[in-house]
């Protein structure tokens, strides 16, 4: 995974709360087998919308529950894929949140009011190591739990980190593990 | 000190701090290829198969094709055979088209008692919150976690915070365990529980069925909620004893001990007089955006509203009941077990569907429908009019030949009424199985108080 530094540049302005991700990236192209590609079909219909603007710059502002509904990795997939890198809202939907930061799309919560002036300001940096999002006339800290930080900023693989606990999953598939039931022994 | 359910799942499954133990990883065509690429690129085992299970659901047609091979939409049926052959790979059960056991994953999960109480359970659908109404935590994970619990059999992350829904009063004559969540919804709002791990409680949810219970947890995440859970109990047990891969005999002790302390904390508790709801129906493009049937479109108020109501073509005032439909759609891990479907059946016995409406049942699995049809509930429907599927995830979402056109009108039983969620332009209007029943009938929304 690509680390995460310092995100500094445009900001893409998409004025909506509650943007659910079958917006994001239509069911037609979920069926495809690959990772890659998705950008083109971002937003698919709404961007054949009269008035739709939405430039590939680093940062996108939008509104609170971004991301809600299906659990389709292909929605941070196809923003990450168009340009976005980190993407500043008020709330994200859970799933959504966690899926963005295994592929290195920093998603940045602020208050509503904060997330206005960044939209207002046009450009904007972010620093994950400071946890600060700064704008012309502003700037913002932001929370984030120090573990996704740290995996964020070393760029590292999720099952590189988690397999040096090998030891422990071991143990506890040993010690504690639920008695069943046996996928594999259903007739 | 007093626990919560969630907090002795959560205890019982943590590895180390972040690190969750999964007891079931449900698997399904869509949301895997990428994540068995990668690990095959990465020369990484499946840790677990014996802990994993797999079915294709949402791209499958549901017109009775018996091998992927006959899926005629190239992209569908490759997606299907890569699943079936990386199941075959890394030796995962795999119930595919013209398995006796296919269906939709979060149906056949509690049909087959691999879904049980005190468990971890995860796929990567959002819906996995329905396995959740066993007393079970689950969840919705994305493809990155998907791999990463093939290869790990766990998942990292820091506990979500707790929320309990008490219900107090009784539900109404007519009113069911998919108004009880619509009304929940429109009350906490679509974003009311994020963050959270979701605890139903109260009366009227211990006096709901399993297939009630389910539905309700499946659409906890239309709230928002990370995971919604409901305590076993004897309907519980009842409904998982005897089923394929539950334990003989049950251990009963230790089941009835997951439920939440005297004195137990929660980080949020809300509180919702079941009583005050009558049978909800959606009017916008979030299952936020709900009304009682009894009620009329809402003039616009929040963010939002304004562009829903154009989409959905709808003018503030109209009431709801005037709302005229062009399909009906029953079906869908919320509302698609054998339960609800013997309501719809009962409200459209000896009836006909209206001549303006195209209106389809399609179980939830193999299994179902073979339940259903030994019943006669297909000859119901069928004597109707209405279109008798087989399993699958259908109009749910549009990835299979089950799509409504541009503009058309759908009283569904799903859980999603976005914009273009049953098909591009499709406007969607989410109901219980009895008010969807009814509606074909009529041809439009009816208050299935008065009308039964």
């Amino acid at each position: 995974m690509r680390a995460v530094g310092v995100i500094e540049g445009g900001v893409s302005v998409l004025d909506r709360a509650d943007v659910d991700t079958d917006q994001i990236i239509p069911k037609q192209f979920l069926k495809r087998v690959e990772r890659s590609g998705f950008g083109e079909f971002l937003f698919y219909d709404w961007a054949k919308q009269p008035g739709w603007d939405l430039p590939p710059n680093p940062i996108l502002a939008t509104g609170r529950n971004f991301g809600a509904g299906s659990s389709r990795e292909h929605a941070p997939w196809a923003l990450e894929d168009y340009g976005f890198e980190a993407i500043v809202a008020p709330s994200f939907a859970d799933i959504f949140y966690s899926n963005c930061t295994k592929i290195a799309l920093l998603p940045v919560v602020l208050a509503e009011d904060e997330v206005r002036a960044v939209m207002a300001a046009g450009r904007a940096s972010i620093d994950l190591a400071a946890q600060e999002v700064s704008w012309a006339g502003g700037s913002a800290a932001f929370e984030i739990d120090a573990e996704t930080k740290r995996r964020l900023m070393g760029g590292l693989d999720d099952i590189g980190v988690t397999l040096q606990q090998a030891d422990a999953i071991e143990r506890y598939e040993a010690e504690r593990e639920r008695a069943g039931p046996v996928t594999t022994s259903l007739a | 000190m007093a626990q919560s359910l969630f907090d002795k799942i959560w205890d019982a499954h943590e590895v180390a701090e972040g690190l969750l133990y999964v007891d079931l990883h449900l698997v399904h065509e869509v949301t895997s290829p990428q994540a068995f690429e990668s690990l095959r690129m990465a020369g990484r085992k499946l840790r677990r198969p014996d802990r994993t299970l797999a079915t294709a659901d949402h791209n499958v047609p549901t017109d009775g094709s018996t091998a992927a091979a006959q899926i005629r939409d190239r992209l569908s049926r490759v997606q299907v055979e890569t699943l079936e052959r990386n199941c075959a790979e890394f030796g995962v059960p795999v119930y595919s088209l013209g398995s006796a056991r296919q269906g939709i994953v979060h149906v056949i999960g509690p049909e087959l008692g691999v879904t049980q109480p005190g468990m971890t359970i995860v796929c990567g659908d959002s819906h996995t919150s329905t396995h959740g109404a066993f007393g079970a935590l689950a969840f919705g994970i994305g493809t990155s976690e998907v791999e990463h619990v093939l290869a790990t059999q766990t998942l990292q992350g820091r506990k979500p915070r707790s929320m309990r829904i008490l219900y107090e009063g009784e539900l109404g004559y007519g009113v069911t365990a998919k108004d009880l969540i619509l009304g929940t919804i429109g009350r906490i709002g679509v974003d009311g529980g994020i963050g959270h791990v979701i605890e139903y409680a109260g009366a009227p949810i211990e006096r709901l069925s399993m297939e009630g219970r389910m539905t309700i947890c499946n659409m906890t995440i239309e709230g928002g909620g990370r995971a919604g859970m409901v305590a076993p109990d004897d309907t519980t047990f009842e409904w998982v004893e005897g089923r394929e891969a539950a334990p003989d005999p049950l251990p009963l002790d230790e089941w009835r001990a997951l439920r939440s302390d005297d004195g137990a904390s929660f980080d949020r508790e809300v509180t919702i007089d079941a009583s005050e709801l009558s049978p909800q129906v959606t009017w916008g493009t979030t299952p936020g955006m709900v009304t009682d049937v009894t009620s009329a479109v809402p003039e616009p108020r929040a963010e939002g509203d304004e562009r829903a109501l154009e989409y959905m073509a709808l003018e503030p005032g109209t009431p709801m009941q005037e709302i005229r439909l062009d399909r009906v759609f029953i079906g869908s891990c919320t509302n698609s077990r054998i339960g609800d479907l013997r309501e719809a059946a009962e409200v459209v016995r000896g009836r006909r569907v209206a001549p303006s409406v195209d209106a389809m049942v399609v179980p939830g699995s193999q299994q179902v429908k073979a339940q259903a049809e030994a019943e006669g509930l297909h000859d119901v429907f069928r004597a109707a009019g209405f279109d008798w599927r087989s399993a699958g995830c259908s109009m749910c979402l549009g990835m299979n030949p089950d799509i409504a056109a541009p503009g058309e009108r759908v009283a569904s039983t799903s859980n999603r009424n976005f914009e273009g969620r049953q098909g591009r332009g499709a406007r969607s209007h989410l109901v219980s199985p009895k008010m969807a029943a009814a509606a074909a009938i009529e041809g439009h929304f009816v208050d299935i108080r008065e009308w039964v």
